[in-house]
């Protein structure tokens, strides 16, 4: 897949794919393409070349069956500020055409930890709870593919832990996550697969093997994989 | 087809709640719209007797700048809080999308044209229960809702968004707006329905068109 913004490319030659149950976490340095990727897999974004496939529907033919199928949390909440948080989500609800959207929507609120707040209006909530709440509208359809950027961004540590423990549960059903962060020991814990996005394309460090100074094949373990990910991220775009 | 109507009323829903919350749409254009025929009345104290043949331009004058402001600020909430990216992401069709959005601005305007109409009416002394002159607005206003939400989802994405939709806007609805001024300087006139001649089947031609090709523009012009 290709991409490019005018004269601009952000991702050339990438060839990735995610299986089921799996957490795919990408780390890159700013201007890398994370959130340029997560966009084009949420459709939003339209690639230049290249063939993509969301639980098995073609981007390009079938948008909105891939539509169906994907949850995304982004820098925005995507939330209406005048309304409720329970509103945001029936709206939400309805426009993906789930037929009993309440109950949903108080299991999603439950999950987030923010049944309490659940009619108070999104603008009154902090920065950390309308993140909840946005993670909230993403599961409320229950998609097969979950596209995070930086979800951890402006979380507490009680959130962090809600947002992992979700995570891990949404893994464990077989459905796969694809998400950016810059938090290293996050990312590592969270993610079944590392990649480093550098040079318009997902590298694996921990899947290959490197060489190291003696030309010896070692696999990069633990360790290798958190110097990896650093070097490349000092490395720049 | 009910793929396409539920998720069109599911954003009409919303966007009402949200104008009932902040009611920054219908006050500003009612405002607006009380303002010109105010000043019309008091230019008009000079034209004794040419208020019932000047009031068709007049109220289609307010009608469109009203129109203006109105689609000024169709896609202004749904970009700045990030739901236009909401639906964008979610299965609705753009079709449903816009006919959506269009709808909403549709019964927005329209609200505001009922209740601008009897203080027209009285203020520029004609009569507003008048079916033709009903009907012409209604027709006139949903050419104005259509074609004003594919240029206000243009304008919205550029920096100059207020000078942009009038000059994208005004060129292209300028076949109905002359049609409804004649079509409603007839009905004012008491004339029956076949009396209002060719203007009135040309705005409905115009809308039919306006409504087959602005969704279809929409989707490319929505595309990233």
């Amino acid at each position: 897949m290709e991409k490019s913004f005018s004269e601009w490319p952000v991702l050339w030659d990438l060839d990735l794919s995610v299986p089921w149950g799996q957490t795919l976490v990408l780390f890159g340095a700013n201007g890398a393409g994370k959130t340029t990727l997560l966009r084009i897999l949420a459709t939003h974004v339209r690639p230049d070349h290249g063939s993509i496939a969301v639980a098995g529907h073609n981007l390009r033919t079938r948008p909105e069956e891939v539509r169906r199928r994907i949850g995304v949390v982004g820098h925005r909440s995507l939330l209406y500020d005048d309304l409720t948080c329970r509103e945001n989500l029936v709206y939400y609800g309805r426009l993906y055409g789930l037929k009993d959207h309440k109950p949903r929507v108080d299991e999603v609120l439950e999950q987030v930890r923010l049944s309490n707040r659940a009619d108070h209006r999104v603008r009154t909530l902090s920065n950390g709870m309308q993140k909840r709440a946005a993670i909230a509208r993403a599961i409320l359809h229950q998609p097969d593919v979950l596209l995070l950027d930086e979800p951890e961004a402006g979380l507490d540590m009680e959130s962090v832990s809600i947002l992992g423990t979700l995570l891990a549960e949404w893994t464990d059903s077989g459905r796969s996550v694809v998400m950016t962060t810059h938090d290293l020991d996050l990312g590592l814990s969270w993610g079944h697969q590392a990649g480093v996005l550098r040079g318009g394309k997902v590298n694996f460090p921990d899947a290959n093997s490197v060489d190291d100074e003696d030309g010896i094949k070692n696999d990069v373990r633990a360790s290798g994989i958190r110097r990896a990910v650093a070097d490349a991220l000092q490395a720049g775009r | 087809m009910n793929g396409l109507v539920g998720p069109i009323l599911v954003m009409v829903w919303k966007d009402i709640l949200l104008e009932l919350r902040s009611r920054d749409l219908v006050v500003s254009v009612l405002v607006f719209g009380l303002l010109v025929v105010v000043v019309f009345n008091f230019a008009l104290n000079n034209a004794p007797g040419r208020a019932e043949e000047l009031a068709p331009g007049i109220l289609w004058t307010a009608f469109a700048f009203a129109a203006i402001l109105a689609m000024n600020r169709a896609f202004v909430r749904d970009q700045e809080q990030g739901g236009l990216e909401g639906l964008l992401i979610s299965p609705v069709s753009r079709d449903a999308i816009f006919l959506g959005k269009a709808l909403t601005s549709l019964i927005f305007m329209l609200l505001v044209e009922a209740a601008l109409l009897p203080v027209y009416a009285v203020m520029l002394d004609f009569s507003a229960l008048s079916f033709n002159l009903i009907l012409t607005i209604f027709l006139g206003t949903l050419g104005f809702a259509v074609v004003g939400t594919l240029f206000s989802a243009m304008a919205v994405q550029t920096r100059s968004r207020e000078i942009m939709l009038p000059v994208l806007f005004f060129p292209v609805v300028l076949p109905v707006i002359i049609a409804a001024v004649e079509a409603s300087t007839r009905a004012v006139g008491g004339e029956t329905f076949v009396g209002l001649g060719r203007w009135l089947p040309l705005i409905g031609v115009f809308d039919a068109l306006f409504l087959v090709i602005c969704p279809w523009i929409f989707a490319f012009v929505v595309e990233e």
